[in-house]
This record gives structure tokens, sequence and C-alpha cells, in this order.
């Protein structure tokens, strides 16, 4: 049916009425009822034309679409009519559907999405897993995987379609010609990987079995790099490019989507290329990451058992070695998303807090202007609204409003994603994040449900009283609007919990960010610059040529004026665990078969690096220029290596048997105090090596420097140093180590302040609340108030009792709040660094915070209640 | 005031499309004329509220019991909207009719008893 046709309809319904309506009022007159009454006396018989004709339409199938139309024109003429409501109803929603909205484009990506591989649901990383509770603790529970270990899984059990294997690695990438050296980071991936996946070579193609060998010299590009380097030019492929000074074939580019494990990547090579032979034949040496694919018809518990009783095998086998017992599985979404997953999860129910808030907030607001209305509400009622009509009208307007904050709030959630995904570091699968259809869905489901929310409670109970009853109900009687008020007083008391539980874990969160900041890492930290460069095995093979080059660079370095001190690690303090090995100590009785040899971070430093990063002496002697390459191996611990080791004894003179480095023992020289590697980690323990035995370590040395002023604007003499010692070493990392320290920080900072603003935001939204209840009781009471005045009640009464009017709601919530939040802590409590969740000064400072600004809040109400004067107020009535 | 709900409960649920059909047997009538007829017969004992009376002529038309038209009226000389059977709609009464018999006997055996075994 056509628009025209519901017109004619329209008309034609009207028209009947009218004729019949005329032909009513001709009756009465010929039954002698005078003219002027007939008309009256028509219609009295007749009932109200319009609601006649309204429910003959309703006849008509199309009233629906029509009731919609009109039900929308009426809610935008009543939204422009109170403009301020609507613009700060609008804000709110906005507000909190855009941040709801964009922290679930970010968990949908992160955390729900699954990588964009062929049948991705049938993939699964798979990691040794320690059995003992003590190592889960350190995090072992989910162990990289030996080489050796991988290549007898793959080759002993059958639950697995294939196999494939990645490994870390860097290159400094040079050019044919003199170009500038760059450090990327790079991949190893065994030849099966990229089959596996399901992901083939845009250009070129991917590694074959025979490329992937011990001197494999295939390298594939990562389409960043292809486009930055190299110009996008495909015939890059079948040339050569040199990784550290080797000469690499370029066989393939990788696609542009194709950012697996992360965004950094910029070449792979083949999982053996470059390894030592020696370290395939390995069940100890754990650097490796096992992608399995399923079989279709095998259950992931029975094909991980082969496996597991694989690894126990291996386990039984090497009893005096770090070789897990069992093997455990992970998605490789959840294996990407490690240390994100609980921050983000946190982070979205703060934001649901806030969305329920913010649509008890616009409820509130809502109920009170439906007192406003009330008088419009009960007169369109006794002409026959039904309540249903009444109830859908309103819903429309909260349905707008939130329609118009959706929009505003998916715009603001487009620019809010993007700020948040560069500012939150280790975000794994960065480049998948973008609004896509499931978060338009998302949004709107947030819209429906936000407006049903915000609406049904006030749009029922403005409407429930019957016609009759509204209107003999004078405003002098405070009962009538009893119902409604006892309404926002409890929205308002949801509202208040709401807010203390978010104040509460921001709270938290900001305190263990405090004592995560102030954290002492056991080392000097102001004035410190570092840098990284990793020295090209194929230019450095002698133990000579690398010492050469370290000192002359310690030399010049620390000739340049305004240094202070200059030393050499593979690591400083702070900047993450690196390397750590098992050792034994041979003047201790050998280690009982079946248990793991005890273990510490390995680091190297030359004579002056505990000096100069002032990390004290404890006992014994720092290096000399004498610990180095082909003299007795000295070795250096830490206190807590001491104390955990040589309990009771003197380690000074006694040997260290480090695992991996051979099988010469290190006589122990000294010992110093302890560092932490990261903050917000317990320390662990350390043993030292000279820097100057000359191993060319591939993780690269860090250059630390003491300066005397801004340490930054060292880093481009020192660099000008460095290239004049090699034009082709890279340098990369160039950071002070106050730097180094806060982008550990990073993460905890980004959600204790995202979850500090969400609660001030609560928080406000919350006082608004309070205020407008306030207020709006201190309008209906004026004409009681005056009363109680004229009667002789003094000033300071009616404020006490206004007060505690809007006071009692406040507690009621606060209460709720801190009992609410005895149990939300658990969800915090992991994120937590010496701080703990019942942390009784957060709680009282939330509190004490929230009473003062309800305080605030009810204050101008009650004191203008207490200002009214009586005889005015009982004039207005 | 009028509320629609307590109208409707002045006649039995079902029984106003029944009489209106019954009342067009007569041959073609307006919506005032219907009312009017269906008072006038029950001698006021049924009320005629217009606010059933107009949504229920609708709700036949749509259904294709009556169709409308807009005739001159005899003694009048106004135009008024006359409501006819269709034979869909002289069916449908039938139907009405009987079920209407079968519901009244039944409330009656139910009421009277007595009288029925007498």
């Amino acid at each position: 049916m056509t628009w025209w046709q519901i017109r004619k309809r329209d008309a034609d319904v009207e028209r009947e009425l009218q004729s019949d309506l005329e032909l009513e009022e001709e009756e009465q007159r010929e039954h002698g009822v005078p003219p002027e009454e007939a008309r009256h006396a028509a219609l009295r018989s007749f009932g109200n034309p319009t609601l006649i004709s309204e429910q003959t339409r309703a006849v008509w199938s199309w009233n629906g679409l029509e009731n919609l139309l009109r039900d929308l024109r009426i809610s935008v003429r009543t939204l422009f009519r109170s403009p301020g409501f609507s613009i700060l109803a609008v804000l709110v929603m906005a507000l909190c559907i855009g941040a709801t909205t964009s922290l679930f484009t970010v968990v949908r990506s992160v955390l729900l999405r699954p990588l964009p591989f062929r049948d991705p649901d049938r993939l699964v990383m798979i990691y040794e897993h320690f059995r003992d509770p003590s190592m889960n603790a350190q995090q072992f529970n989910y162990n990289a995987v030996a080489p050796a270990d991988y290549y007898d899984w793959r080759a002993q059990t059958h639950g697995f379609e294939d196999m494939a294997a990645w490994r870390y690695w860097q290159f400094s990438l040079t050019g044919e010609h003199a170009e500038l050296p760059e450090l990327v980071s790079a991949r190893g991936g065994s030849w099966n990987l990229f089959p596996l996946l399901g992901v083939n070579a845009v250009i070129g193609r991917t590694f074959t079995e025979s490329e992937d060998r011990l001197d494999g010299d295939a390298v594939m590009l990562t389409w960043s790099l292809f486009e930055r380097r190299f110009g996008g030019d495909p015939s890059i492929v079948g040339r050569q490019i040199h990784l550290d000074g080797k000469p690499y074939t370029v066989v393939g580019v990788l696609p542009k989507w194709f950012t697996y494990p992360d965004a950094k990547v910029q070449v792979w090579v083949p999982y053996k290329s470059g390894l030592p032979p020696e370290i395939l034949q390995h069940h100890d040496f754990h650097f490796t990451r096992v992608i399995a694919r399923l079989m279709p018809d095998v259950s992931l518990r029975s094909a991980l058992d082969q496996v597991g009783a694989v690894q126990y095998r291996l386990h039984m086998q090497n009893l005096n070695a770090p070789v897990a017992e069992d093997v455990a599985p992970k998605t490789l979404t959840e294996d990407l998303a490690h240390d994100v997953k609980k921050p983000l999860v946190l982070l979205l129910g703060a934001v649901g807090c806030l969305l329920l808030i913010g649509c008890l907030n616009v409820a509130n607001l809502l109920v009170a202007r439906s007192a406003a209305r009330q008088r419009e509400i009960e007169i369109r009622s006794a002409l026959g609204a039904r309540r249903t009509t009444l109830i859908r009208e309103q819903l429309m307007e909260t349905l707008l409003v939130s329609i118009a904050g959706g929009v505003t709030g998916v715009l603001l959630s487009l620019a809010a994603t993007n700020w948040l995904v560069s500012t939150w570091m280790d975000l794994p699968n960065v480049q998948s994040i973008r609004a896509d259809g499931a978060v338009l869905v998302f949004a709107c489901v947030l819209v429906f449900a936000s407006a049903l929310l915000a609406g049904l409670l006030p749009a029922i109970s403005s409407t429930s009283k019957g016609a009759i009853a509204a209107l003999q109900a004078s405003s002098r009687n405070a009962a009538g609007s009893h119902a409604r008020t006892a309404l926002r007083k409890t929205l308002l008391t949801v509202e208040i919990a709401a807010t203390v539980v978010l104040l509460v874990a921001a709270g938290l969160l900001l305190k263990s960010f405090w004592r995560l900041r102030s954290t002492d890492v056991g080392c000097a930290t102001d004035n410190v610059l570092t840098l990284s460069y990793s020295l090209a095995a194929k230019r450095y093979q002698s133990p000579e040529k690398v010492n050469a080059f370290n000192e002359a660079l310690l030399e010049r370095v620390r000739a340049l004026p305004g240094i202070r001190a200059a030393s050499l690690g593979s690591t400083v303090p702070g900047a993450g665990a690196g390397e750590d090995d098992a050792f034994t100590i041979p003047e201790h009785p050998p280690i009982a078969p079946g248990t793991a040899l005890p273990d510490a971070l390995y680091r190297t430093a030359d004579p002056e690096y505990f000096s100069a990063l002032q990390i004290r002496l404890l006992k014994g002697r720092f290096f000399t220029s004498g610990d180095r390459a082909g003299r007795p191996k000295t070795v250096i611990i830490s206190r807590q290596l001491a104390q955990e080791y040589f309990p009771g004894e003197d380690p000074l003179g006694k040997h260290l048997h480090v695992v991996p480095y051979g099988n010469a023992d290190h006589e122990i020289v000294g010992v110093v105090a302890d560092t932490l590697y990261q903050v917000g980690q317990p320390a662990k323990a350390a043993m030292y090596s000279p820097v100057l035995n000359g191993d060319n370590n591939p993780g690269g040395l860090t250059l630390a420097v003491v300066t005397a002023s801004d340490p930054l604007a060292f880093s481009v003499p020192i660099q000008k140093q460095i290239a004049e010692l090699d034009p082709e070493l890279p340098v990369s990392d160039v950071f002070t180590l106050q730097q180094i320290i806060e982008r550990s920080l990073g993460n905890a900072s980004l959600s204790a302040s995202l979850m500090l603003g969400f609660a001030v935001l609560s928080l406000i939204l919350a006082s608004v609340g309070l205020y407008g209840v306030l207020s709006y009781l201190t309008t209906q009471r004026t004409g009681e108030i005056g009363v109680r005045m004229a009667l002789g009640s003094p000033r300071e009464e009616v404020l006490r009792l206004m007060l505690g009017d809007g006071l009692r709601p406040a507690l009621y919530g606060l209460t709720l709040g801190l009992v609410g939040s005895i149990g939300a802590v658990r969800l915090v409590q992991s994120m937590l660094y010496e701080t703990r969740p019942l942390d009784p000064a957060i709680f009282a400072s939330v509190a004490a915070t929230l009473v003062v600004v309800a305080v605030f809040a009810c204050l101008v109400p009650a004191w203008r209640a207490s200002r009214i004067d009586p005889m005015q107020a009982l004039r207005t009535e | 005031m009028a509320n629609p709900k307590q109208q409707r409960a002045g006649l039995l649920q079902g029984t106003l499309d029944m009489l209106i059909l019954r009342t067009l047997l007569y041959g073609p009538s307006h919506g005032h004329q219907i009312g009017k007829h269906i008072q006038r017969t029950t001698n006021e004992f049924l009320q005629m509220q217009h606010g059933s009376l107009y949504p229920a002529l609708h709700r036949l038309e749509k259904r294709g019991w009556v169709v409308s038209k807009w005739e001159m009226a005899p003694n009048r000389n106004r135009e008024f909207k006359y409501y006819r059977l269709t034979d869909k709609g002289r069916k449908q009464l039938v139907v009405e009719e009987s079920q209407w018999k079968q519901m009244a006997e039944a409330v009656a055996r139910i009421m009277w008893p007595a009288a029925e075994e007498s």
C-alpha cells in the first residue's frame, strides 16, 4: 500500500465519522434539542471522534509504521524542546558507547578473532611444560622448546598433520654497496612453516626442504621491508642481500597481511640457517616455538598425549638437564595476547561499568524530566492515550538519544582505538585492529541495550499511575511522587556503587604503578645512556678481534668530554631477563638425578661495569682487564646466587660449571649486590662473565654510559665513534636507562591511567546524578519545607534534613560498592605489584573521596532548600 | 471519559461482528444506521459504542465480509458511507450464528438444568 493510499484511507475515515456525527447532530435537533446543545449532545453520545478515528485506523496494518513515524516526530520535537538535557544525554552516551566500542574493537582483534591462517581452529602452539608448581610460578609452565625435542616430536608422533618451528633472530642488514647498515628483527622458520599456516609468497616462493640447513642462505622478505628498503621492486627476488656480512639469496616476499608473530619482523631465514651444528642435538636449549596442525579426525587431547609421552621419555633420558616432563598447548591467539589479556579484560569490564553508570545517569535525568512533564502525561492519558503508547514514545526518545550518542560514540571510538593501539606497547596483531562489521553490530546492540536500560525504567514509572489518580494528586501531595523518588534513589545507589568499584580498582592500579615506578632496580639510573650493537660473526671471527673492537670503543667513548664512565655488558638492569643458564658447582655433591639443575641469569660485564653502574661489591673483586680470552675463566655472582647456593660458606674460590659454555670451570672471584632484571619481577640469581672473554654473543652487547648532563645529547657523538671504528655496524636501542625502565612500565601506566580516567568520569556522572536528584527533591518539597519553616523549623534543621536525604543513597551506594569491590579486586589482583588487593588505605581514601564529592553535590540544593522563604513557598503553592 | 476496554465489556467478545453482519442482511446501511438499529432493536439494552463500531466495520471490510461505498442517502440528500454484505460475509454470518447458538445452548444447560429436564 502506498503512502498516497494511506492518506486516502485516513481521509475516508475522517469523512465517515464526520458525516455520521453530523447525522447524529441533526437527529438530536429533530428530537427537539436546542441547536446550540445539539452538537454537545451528539458528541456525548458519539464519543471522542479523534480517539475513534485512531482506533479505526489501527485496524489497518500499516498503522505500525505510522505510529513509529508519529512517535519519531514527537520525540524529535520533545528533544529539541529541552536542548540542554538532550546534549548532555547524547554526550554521556557518546562517551560511554565510544569507550566501550573502542575496547571491544581491540579485544575482538586481539583476543577473539583467529589469526588469518588456513583452518586456524586446528592450529596449536605446543610448549614444554614443567609439572613442578614452583617452576610454574616462574612462568616455566610454557617453556620454549629445545630443537632436539621438536625434531623428536615431529618424527615420533602421529596426531598432527605436521609441526613447524620458528625462533627469534636478528641481523645487521647491509646492501651490496655500502648502504646504511640496519639492525633488522628476524625469525628462523622451518621450511614447512608457511605451507602449514597456509601462507604463500606474493612474489617468488617460500623455503624448500633443502634450503633448511645449517648453511642455508635463502631469505624471505616481509612486505614492510620489501616496500621500505627495496622500493617494492619485484626484481629483488633472486638477488642477494647481506645479513651480518654474509650473502643471502632472496627467494620470496611475504604478503602484506602476514605480520606473524609481530609486525617488527623484517626477514625470515630457514630455521637451521646459521645455528651452531651441535645445538640441534640439544634437549635443553629452549628457544624454539612450535606450531602444530591437528589431523582432522584426531582430538587435541589424544594428539597431545602422544607428544607428552615422547617428552616424558626425553625427560627421563636427560634427568640432570632442564628438560620438562610434559607439554602444554596454547592457541595462537592466546599465545600472542598473553601479556595484554588481563588488562584488556579488566578495562573492558571498567568501560562496561562506565556504560552502566552512563545509562543510569540518563535514566535519572529522564526521571527528573518526566516530573516536569507529569501534567502532560496525565492529560494525554486522560484523553485516551494508551500506556503502551506513552512508554513507546519515551523509549523512542531514549533510543534517539542513544542513536545520536552511538553515532558520535563510534566516530569517537575510531579515534580512540587508533590512539589506544599506538599507545599500548606490545599489542599483538596490531594491523588487524579496526572497526569491522562485528564491531558495528556490537555498537548497534549497545545502542539498543542502552536505550532500553535508560528509557524503560523511567517510562514505566512515569506512566504507572491511573489517569484519574494522577489528575487528583495535587502538587502539595508529596506522596504522589514517592515511588518516583524511590526509583531515583535506587538508580543513584547502583550508580554510586559501580563508581566505588571503579575507583577502588583504579586506586589499586595506581598505587601498584607508583610502587613499580619507585622500585630501585639496584643500580644508578640517572644520566645513563645505553645503546646496543651486535658484531657480525663474519668480520669478527676471533675473540681477539671482538676484544679489540670493544676495548677501542670503550677507550674512545671514555675520552669524550662529559662522559663520567662507560661500561659494556650483555644487558643492563631493568632491560629484561635475557639469557639464563643451568650450572653446577663442582665443589658440591652432584645433584640427585631427576632434579632440575640450578639456573641463573647469565650476563657479561667489562671491568668497569659494576663501578660505572654503581652496583656494590660485597666480597672479592671486580673483573680486571686480565680476565679475558685465553686466561683462566672467572665469574662474579650476585648476592642472591651466593645465598641460595652457598649458604653458610664462602663462595670465593669455588667454581661454577656453566652447562652451555663447555667443560671449563669458572672461578668465583666476587659477589655483587642484586639488581632487578625487570621492574615488577622479583630479583633472580645472576652470574657475570667477563665481556673480554671474547665470545661473540649473537644477542649483542649494550654500551652503558654515565654522563654529566642530558644523556641523550651524547648519542650522536658516541654513534660517530662506532661508525669510525666500523661503518657497517648498526646501532640499536638508543635509550636512557630511565626510558628502558619506563618502557617496561608503559602498559602498567596506561592501564592505571585509563582506569583512573574511567573512574573519574563515573565519579563526575554520579555526582551530577546526586545533584540532580536532590535539586528535584528540593523543588518537589518546596511547599512542605515552607510549611515546616512557617511552623518554626530552623534553617539548619532543613539543611540537615535535605543533606540527609541526598547522602543516604550515597552512603548506601558506598557500602554496596565497597562490598562489591572486595569481590571485584580479584580481577585486578594478579596485576598488582607490592599492593594488597584489600589495601585499607585505598579503600579508605575512595570512601573519603566519595563522601566529600557527595557532600559537595548535595550541599548546593540543600542550602537552596534552607534559604526558601516560607511566605514565598506557601504563596506559590 | 471513555475507556475502550470498558466499552467492549458491554458486549460479549466477538458478538459485535455477528450483530453487524446480521443487521446488514436487511440491506446496505451506514455506520450510524447500524448502531442505531442494534440499539433500537434491543430496546436500548445494548448501548452501541462508536469506539467499537467503526473499528469493527473496518475490520469486517478488511476481511472481505463487507464492502463499502459512498452513496447518496435517500432522505438526507447527503452522501454516507454504506456497507454492504458480501457472499463471504453471508457465509461468515452462518458460521457465527451456529457457533453462537451452540454457545448459548451450552450456557443455558449449565444455568437452568431443571428447565432442561422438564
